[in-house]
């Protein structure tokens, strides 16, 4: 192992455990982990061409665009990694604009000295992903920072997607009576991060809930589901996807706390964390309002995905549009509140 | 972890429903009952108890949250030592929003400060022995609830002779701030629910002398609605019947003597001092002190912050969180509520943290009044 190569351009590749400041540098290091780590990997045709930007077909209809970043630590995580999340999410970005998904574009950004081992992981993590989610890496780019300067690895990826059909899915088209369903159980992902980071030492069962959800998507609009508006619940959970919504609308959303699923185990990590599940971050659930007279059905038919199994009718939007929106929660003994944005990240509480 | 149970149970809401008409069923009269810590308010206020109880039963918020109270000085002598000293300051997750005089802890870590979030003291000892060359300071902030575990690393990191080790100590004591408060004239309070966790540790003999000294019912209580319903049954039972004792409703948790091991080492590691809580000002005998054999570990000391921080502050003047703590007014009282005062940019302790009772109503009601 040579590890004395620092701008060394022209070593073999696997000369060096980790990545080196000439990995960025567009030379002959460039050149090889290009073709020994990505392209081993992302094999799409539009790939071959080596152009400066991928040419590709559009379908007839709109083009769905989106993208988004990965800072997530750990990089490996119960139930995914960086390369996985960063496929998933911009996959359920389209979804949630109705789009097929078809082509992703991979940006990363690496600390010198980070172990290329990781980085052949994490590529082969987001090939899986790509694979499952039936979406091609049509192109990309890699920069490498000095040490010090960044945190391992960060990730870009942007997407697009097809949309074929007629709905217009987003928050303005919300109408009062609208069911609002939610894929599953929440706080998965959040809790599965921090039990695996370093400091909050507690063991859990729990797994990301990291996954791709166009495909629940994609067959809600193919079973004729009125869609009026889809979310994925990320960043800041339940509560502050339902917030931006009402918000954006100038709705009023009224859910009730006993039937938001949530699991045992986040239920518990939560109360010794004195945290609260509603706000805590999710990577494969959302939240779709769908009009009153098709919930059951849309239901139904989430609940044949994997990753609509455990979905439920949590609420509902309680009036035509207002100023300002806002989000009412019924409390388990039956007096309504509010269910606001939290004001900055949620701390473990002291006691 | 093994999976949580009785909780649930605690939040049934049929349950609730049978409580409240006991409530409704032997009240008589007006009441105004104050819950002392923080941690019930929060309860109260998530779950709407008092909308549902009956007009003339009151419920005000007591003292009871130890990142509020925490003396602005303090939190100034932190971000000193962090900036000033460079030393590697561990703290509860939510200190670090809490503003000191001109900025808050976030702020300085932003800056580059090193201040690392730990979820127990036991952390920063781990901190303190990973970084050898530098000074580590653990900010030992809370009520008779953490003073266990906070004596257990000074103790710890004496034995082992941790020498970059220090705490920055503001440990407060529930009783004198609820005898501060039943002395003064203004407050008018009828019956306490005593604070379920702090009579964990040094269980509740000290209470049963509160009772006597002020003539009035204290119920030790739980912190979930179920708790806090039966808590609120258990003290209007004494007030309508002319009872007059202390009860233990979180027996589940709580025995009259506490717990004698965790009693021993406070008592051992700290000494009783007077102390200065945020919006309330001075209370004599309220505080607790490293001893004097463990000064070394006093970070004021070691750093000689103690005179460059003297214990005495004001809140903003338009800010009424020192008549909020003793129950005069409540947060929806507050001229500034919502408007200057706000959880981004509070005016005072009780909404500096998320248990104070003026953040649990922001988060919890927000300017939203049932119509």
């Amino acid at each position: 192992m040579n590890s004395s190569g620092e701008g060394s351009c022209g070593l073999p590749f696997v000369s060096s455990p980790s990545v080196l400041l000439g990995h960025g540098g567009g030379g002959r290091l460039t050149q090889q982990l290009i073709q020994e780590v990505f392209r081993k990997q992302f094999t799409s045709t539009f790939l071959k061409n080596e152009h400066d930007s991928a040419v590709v077909p559009v379908e007839k209809g709109l083009i769905a665009f989106t993208t988004d970043t990965y800072v997530v630590r750990p990089i490996f995580f119960p139930g995914g990694d960086i390369g996985k999340l960063a496929i998933y999410g911009t996959v359920n970005d389209l979804a949630m604009a109705g789009a097929r998904p078809h082509y992703i574009s991979l940006g990363m950004i690496l600390e010198e000295g980070f172990s290329l081992e990781f980085l052949q992981k994490i590529t082969q993590s987001i090939q899986l992903a790509a694979l499952k989610c039936e979406v091609e890496i049509v192109t990309g780019d890699t920069k490498v920072v000095e040490r010090g300067k960044g945190d391992g690895i960060f990730i870009n990826t942007s997407g697009l997607g097809s949309i074929s059909h007629h709905l217009d899915i987003q928050p303005s088209r919300l109408q009062k009576g609208d069911a609002i369903l939610v894929s599953g159980d929440l706080g998965r992902h959040g809790i599965a991060i921090m039990a695996a980071r370093e400091g909050l030492e507690f063991e859990t069962a729990l797994e990301s809930d990291c996954a791709p959800l166009s495909f629940m998507v994609m067959d809600l609009i193919e079973s004729g589901i009125e869609l009026h508006c889809l979310r994925d619940l990320t960043r800041g959970g339940l509560a502050s996807a339902l917030n931006e919504i009402a918000s954006t609308a100038h709705c009023e959303i009224e859910v009730v706390e006993e039937q938001i699923p949530v699991h045992i185990l986040v239920q518990g990590a939560c109360e010794i964390l004195g945290l609260d599940p509603l706000y805590v971050a999710n990577e494969g659930r959302m939240v779709a309002f769908v009009p009153e007279i098709q919930a059951l059905e849309a239901l139904e038919r989430m609940k044949r995905h994997a990753v609509g199994s455990g979905a439920r009718l949590i609420g509902r939007v309680t009036s035509d549009p207002i100023h300002p929106g806002r989000v009412l929660i019924r409390s388990r003994i039956g007096i309504l509140r509010v269910l606001d944005l939290l004001n900055g990240e949620q701390l473990p509480r002291i006691c | 972890m093994n999976e949580l149970k009785f909780i649930d149970e605690y939040r049934d809401s049929q349950l609730a429903k049978k409580y409240l008409d006991k409530i409704f069923q032997i009240t008589t009269r007006p009441w105004k009952i104050m819950e002392a810590c923080g941690g019930q308010t929060h309860t109260i206020v998530k779950y709407g108890i008092d909308q549902l109880l009956p007009a003339f039963i009151t419920l005000v918020h007591g003292p009871g949250c130890p990142v509020c109270v925490t003396p602005v000085s303090k939190i100034d002598a932190a971000i000193e030592l962090v900036l000033r000293f460079k030393v590697i300051l561990c703290s509860f997750g939510d200190m670090l929003r809490v503003p000191g005089t001109s900025m808050d802890l976030l702020r300085v870590k932003a800056q580059g400060g090193d201040v690392r979030v730990v979820y127990s003291p036991l952390d920063a000892i781990r901190v303190a022995k990973e970084n050898p060359t530098r000074e580590v300071v653990f900010f030992a902030i809370g009520f008779e609830t953490t003073a266990p575990a906070n004596a257990m690393v000074a103790d710890l990191a004496k034995k082992q002779g941790i020498q970059n080790f220090s705490l920055l100590v503001a440990q407060v004591l529930v009783p004198p701030a609820l005898a501060a408060i039943l002395s003064s004239t203004a407050s008018k309070i009828d019956a306490f629910l005593a604070p379920g966790h702090v009579c964990t540790v040094v269980g509740y003999e000290e209470y049963e002398a509160l009772v006597q000294k002020y003539k009035i019912p204290i119920v030790v209580t739980g912190f979930e609605p179920i708790d806090i319903l039966q808590g609120i049954i258990m003290c209007i039972d004494q007030l309508e019947n002319g009872k007059l004792k202390i009860e233990n409703q979180y027996t589940r948790s709580v025995k009259k003597e506490g717990n004698l091991i965790a009693k021993k080492k406070i008592f051992e590691i700290f000494d009783v001092t007077h102390q200065t809580w945020r919006g309330l000002g001075n209370i004599e005998w309220s505080g607790l002190k490293l001893s004097e054999n463990y000064r070394d570990l006093d970070s004021e000391f070691r750093f000689h912050l103690s005179s460059r921080f003297p214990q005495s502050e004001n809140e903003n003047s338009d800010c009424i969180s020192g008549l909020i703590l003793q129950g005069v007014k409540k947060p929806l009282e507050c001229q500034q509520f919502g408007k200057r005062c706000h959880p981004d940019h509070p005016l005072g302790a009780t909404m500096v943290s998320s248990e104070g009772a003026c953040a649990a109503y922001f988060r919890y009601r927000g300017l939203f009044r049932h119509e």
